[in-house]
């Protein structure tokens, strides 16, 4: 696309003679079928955003209408796939340089073949001056939102719906984003955005904020004052220099009044006691790099200080800072945070006397948090789009990151990023998918706030975070290989799992640069980038067959493991059902060795894994303390979240459920949404379920009374996050009593939740299937957890 | 913090020479009488001149101590930097039992090593007088003033002297005028009125102190006061507006952005500290009727008429006034 620039947009000729360097319709995805559309002009960039839908593939599961029939020849499968296309709903993001404005119209007018839009909601101060050229391009009547509000409103809403949204900058540490876990009630908070000049907005809830206050000195006092004093009329260069300057060659500081560190009152000689202080009396030339880094601290200290007793004042701790001043510049955080953490963790009493240095004003350590968001640049687009949508009622749903498709957090620091510049600097995207369910919290976490699904922040851990991105470098192959497959009727298979893998090779490259990218980086959000990546070439669920096949040989098992379990004595069967959930476990897709062996001869198979399991006592093991547990009154209703489809669900879960029902408890199994890996899914396990009930009279008993529910996750990860389940599930536990959580798997029960504090007793049971892994746990390859965990 | 102060003041007795004070038993201190605040930017000194010096007096005051008087009084500026504010100067003042006037003086921070020179040249230390300096530079020349001028110093607490200061010269008043003052319509041009105003009820007071960078103290009285905040973001750059003409605007745009911040940041602490008049002073607002009236107006306006901007004459001198008591033992 030819680049002719802004009609006034932009500031210098070299600006303009940039070319867009993705393809546009890499970036404008999904134009054709949009509708609504919201733009946020700033300064310098412009956020669009736009509602679409996104057709899929999806992978149904259907039964034979004469199961019994079928069941009887050797060879069938239990019930056939198909693939169908299915609409989704996702929200695009764009964030672009004005200089762009015009061609991206261009583009957008020449791609929308929806044209039911009429209307184009659009915020931010350059609404005004490119309201013509928008209406004139797209023909759509451009109506003007209120900044403030759809700032608030975006706020609130990548809060809610994304989860390590917020971040924490920290100076000299490894690494220097620490993400927030989302908090359940996310008010009140602060929000200071500086743009040009300073607002301080309390947000008390969705609808209701009070702007308590501002400040002049803002991002255009840097930009102004900055240019008077360096000549430098580019922003983002004024940070380059900052980051190269010495502040202390213009400011004066403590030891340059005191002649040192002040003892007596505990004050350290380098606190900046006058800004530029230098600059007033001394005769010489001060290098630009030293004006900006001084000009830089006055003004984030200055706001970091206003912040504070704002904060003070109306009694809040978390401090969102957001606005172009931010903008994901490490220079700025760092100050800004340094500002927030002195003002409000020193205490009065170390400060009393000294003439000009700063001091706190009596908060407890750490009371405020300086807090910056990840899609702090999408705010005012995103709030914009709610407001001209709320007829569709977006805060209704619950919305996820699409991790395939969104840019992740830059760094815009070369230092931390040296080929971002080089790659795409000009485009930044995030599209957000609705989800069918709304997601809320398990209630059964003992306590919310504090819940953190993931075992190993990946960040924090670079030996950890090395051997996964290796790992997951090295499975990509045979993922590719999974996927072509898996489409064999498809004539473009080859070629899109192609894409795939260069989508998700350059998604672990990234995160080999910029592990916070995401947020926190775990082996969840490498698993869960991985199925987006997969769903966004179409391949929707690679494993399908696999799951119907192992589906099958396992069913054929299930009466004679049942026979042999009834057989047992009372206490011989309890271990052996907590084998076979064990030995179904093995069964993970990666355990590739033990399924061929399955194939030949299942019987064979299930009774090999056991016999590879570790003996007793296990890597964790409070089995005793299980058995014990079972010799009392039964539980009232346990909540069963299964991992894998065959073995593992039939011929392990349904076991154990069987026993449970059969004491009187009531089971709810939970199961995934939509596909990931091998795990068995909701729809899968309807079907698997109606075949056990057809050949078993309890499970078929407790089904037809309701004793025994087949319920949703939400969730279509190979992972569980606790604090995002399908609201139903939710109600469900909450009607039943549910006295007892069993997590089961590797992904479920050791890369999340391992560490998860729940409310009533919960058992989290997994082979670690991985040598490393297991090695770092202190076992070896097959060793057992089996944690029974009783609340205290 | 008070403690240390009277501990300083009781140091500094021990090293007094003897001197009768007629009107009381305590011993005056020798002649000559300063107070020294040492900024980062600016020195402050106040020096008061007796004038009920008798013929015996007179015949015995030796000559370097004669020299300086002269000097002092006579010229109302030194060298190319130091300036005497003549208009503050505060006449007919008792102190200790002798009549005299009160002067001020300014020069800047860079100068002080010329200024401990002049004293070594003078030969200031032959008349065994005690310099009590406030301020950060009586730590940083403190040095200086010992191996070069031969002149011990005596530090004081510079909180504890500005408040002391602010008290004592609110007290005596400005040559028969009130020392405080507030702004009437500070946005109005035409209407705007300077008033006196009678600090009677002094306390609970917001202090506001911008020097270099700016501190604020909650005084609820003498000895009971608490450093609130502060900021490192002062009179930054405000010599530029004196530069050249042809950069009016940016120096008056600056001085608006750094003056409202320093309100904004006020109302907030006194709002906090839950205290209604706040008092501005140093040397930021020395010839500065821009930034009293936009504080003035600030502070009126964002706080709906509930806080009142207050002002005193003479400053950026307290700390130094301070210093001057801490020397005389006046309370």
């Amino acid at each position: 696309m030819a680049e002719r620039g802004a009609s006034g947009g932009g500031s210098g000729g070299d600006s303009l003679d940039k070319s867009i360097t993705l393809p546009p319709d890499e970036i404008f995805r999904n134009l054709e079928n949009a509708k609504r559309f919201a733009i946020d002009i700033g300064g310098s960039l412009t956020k669009l955003a736009y509602y679409s839908t996104v057709q899929h593939k999806v992978a149904k599961v259907r039964s034979f209408d004469h199961p019994g029939k079928d069941m009887e020849q050797e060879h069938e499968p239990p019930y056939e796939i198909s693939v169908q296309e299915e609409i989704t709903a996702r929200l695009h993001f764009i964030k672009f340089e004005n200089t762009y404005m015009e061609a991206c119209l261009d583009f957008i007018r020449d791609h929308l073949v929806n044209t039911e839009t009429k209307v184009i909601q659009a915020t931010g101060g350059g609404a005004y001056k490119f309201k013509d050229l928008i209406e004139e391009k797209l023909r759509l009547k451009v109506d003007k939102e209120d900044v403030m509000t759809c700032l608030i409103k975006g706020c609130n809403f990548v809060l809610k719906n994304i989860p390590h949204e917020a971040f924490m900058y920290q100076k000299d540490s490894d690494p220097e984003f620490r993400f927030q876990t989302n908090h359940p009630n996310i008010f009140p908070y602060l929000l200071v955005n500086i743009g040009s000049g300073v607002s301080i907005v309390k947000v008390e809830t969705e609808d209701r904020f009070e702007w308590i206050g501002g400040s002049s000195i803002g991002g255009g006092t840097f930009w102004g004052l900055g240019a008077l004093l360096t000549k430098t009329k580019k922003f983002d260069e004024l940070l380059q220099l900052a980051s190269r300057g010495r502040h202390a060659n213009v400011d004066m500081l403590v030891q340059d009044i005191y002649g040192g560190a002040h003892q007596t009152l505990g004050l350290s000689g380098n606190l900046i006691a006058s800004s530029f202080g230098k600059s007033a009396t001394a005769d010489k030339e001060f290098s630009k790099e030293d004006m900006a880094k001084s000009l830089l601290h006055m003004i984030s200290n200055d706001i970091g200080q206003l912040a504070c007793l704002y904060a003070k004042l109306h009694g809040l701790d978390r401090v969102y800072f957001g606005g172009f001043f931010i903008r994901g510049h490490p220079v700025t955080m760092r100050t800004i945070t340094y500002s927030i953490n002195f003002f409000s963790k020193v205490t009065v009493a170390s400060f009393l006397s000294l003439g000009t240095v700063t001091c706190g004003l009596g908060l407890g350590q750490g009371e405020v948090q300086a807090l910056f968001l990840r899609h702090e640049g999408y705010l005012g687009a995103i709030g914009a789009f709610l407001k001209g949508a709320e007829q569709d009622n977006p805060n209704q749903y619950s919305w996820g990151e699409n991790y395939a498709a969104s840019s992740g957090l830059m760094s815009t620091s070369p230092e931390l990023c040296p080929t971002q510049r080089a790659r795409s600097g000009t485009f930044d995207l995030l599209e957000m998918d609705r989800l069918e369910r709304p997601l809320v919290n398990l209630p059964l976490l003992l306590d919310p706030s504090s819940y953190v699904p993931d075992t190993v922040d990946l960040t924090d851990d670079a030996l950890a975070r090395q051997y996964w991105l290796t790992c997951f470098e090295e499975a990509l192959d045979g993922v590719v290989k999974r996927a072509v497959a898996s489409q064999p009727e498809s004539i473009d298979a080859v070629e899109r799992a192609e894409k795939f893998r260069q989508k998700y090779w350059s998604k672990l490259q990234t995160l080999r640069h910029q592990p916070f990218a995401y947020g926190t980086l775990t082996v969840r959000s490498l698993l869960d980038t991985r199925e987006h990546c997969l769903n966004e070439f179409n391949f929707p669920d690679p494993y399908s067959k696999v799951k119907q096949k192992e589906n099958g040989l396992a069913l054929k098992c299930f009466q004679s493991v049942t026979r042999s379990l009834d057989s047992l004595g009372w206490e011989e069967r309890q271990l052996a059902l907590v084998k076979g959930l064990l030995a179904g476990n093995v069964f993970d897709w990666g355990a590739k060795a033990v399924s061929d062996v399955l194939e030949s001869d299942p019987q064979f198979g299930f009774e090999e894994a056991k016999r590879k399991l570790q003996e007793r006592p296990w890597l964790v093991d409070s089995y005793t303390k299980w058995l014990q547990r079972l010799k009392g009154p039964p539980h009232k209703c346990a909540l069963i979240f299964a991992d894998n489809s065959g073995i593992d669900v039939i011929l392990g879960v349904f076991p154990f459920v069987r026993e449970l029902l059969c004491r009187g408890t009531e089971v709810i199994l939970a199961c995934n949404s939509g596909p990931a890996l091998n795990d068995v899914t909701y729809s899968e396990s309807l079907i698997v379920a109606e075949r056990i009930a057809a050949m078993d009279p309890i499970i078929c008993s407790a089904l037809r009374e309701d004793r025994l529910l087949l319920v949703q996750t939400g969730s279509s990860s190979p992972c569980l996050d606790l604090s995002r389940l399908d609201k139903g599930l939710a109600v469900l536990v909450r009607e039943r009593g549910a006295d007892l959580v069993v997590i089961e798997g590797m992904g479920r029960a050791i890369h999340t939740n391992y560490h998860a504090l729940l409310s009533c007793e919960s058992l989290k049971l997994a082979v670690v299937k991985n040598a490393w892994l297991a090695e770092r746990l202190g076992g070896q390859l097959f060793s057992v957890i089996f944690k029974y965990e009783v609340p205290t | 913090m008070t403690y240390r102060t009277r501990k300083m003041a009781w140091s500094v007795n021990c090293l007094l020479q003897k001197y009768e004070d007629p009107s009381s038993n305590h011993q005056n201190p020798v002649f000559p009488w300063f107070g020294l605040d040492i900024g980062g930017t600016l020195v402050k000194l106040v020096y008061f001149e007796p004038k009920d010096i008798t013929a015996e007096e007179e015949k015995e005051e030796v000559e370097s101590l004669k020299s300086i008087r002269k000097y002092l009084t006579s010229n109302v500026a030194y060298g190319s930097t130091g300036i005497r504010d003549v208009h503050l100067e505060l006449k007919d003042l008792t102190l200790c039992g002798r009549k005299g006037n009160l002067h001020f003086i300014r020069f800047p921070t860079h100068d002080m090593p010329a200024f401990i020179q002049m004293g070594k040249d003078k030969n200031f230390s032959s008349l065994h007088t005690v310099f009590c300096a406030t301020g950060g530079g009586s730590y940083k020349f403190e040095q200086d003033f010992r191996t070069i001028g031969d002149l011990q110093l005596h530090k004081l607490d510079e909180l504890d002297c500005l408040i002391k200061g602010i008290l004592y010269i609110d007290s005596v008043g400005f040559n028969g005028r009130s020392q405080c003052y507030y702004f009437e319509n500070p946005a109005d041009s035409e209407k705007c009125q300077k008033l006196p105003f009678d600090l009677k009820n002094p306390y609970p007071l917001l202090l506001v102190n911008i020097g270099s960078g700016v501190s604020i103290l909650a005084v609820y009285s003498k000895d009971n006061y608490r450093r609130v905040t502060g900021t490192s973001f002062g009179n930054m750059m405000s010599k530029e507006k004196r530069e050249a003409a042809s950069k009016e605007d940016l120096a008056r745009a600056t001085l608006i952005t750094i003056t409202n911040n320093i309100g904004s940041i006020a109302r907030m602490c006194a709002l906090n500290e839950n205290i209604n008049q706040v008092v501005f002073v140093g040397n930021f607002l020395r010839v500065n009727t821009i930034a009293m009236r936009l504080l003035a107006y600030a502070l009126d306006y964002w706080s709906k008429g509930q806080l009142k901007a207050l002002f005193s004459e003479h400053e950026g001198y307290f700390g130094a006034v301070g210093a001057l008591l801490e020397l005389l033992k006046i309370p």
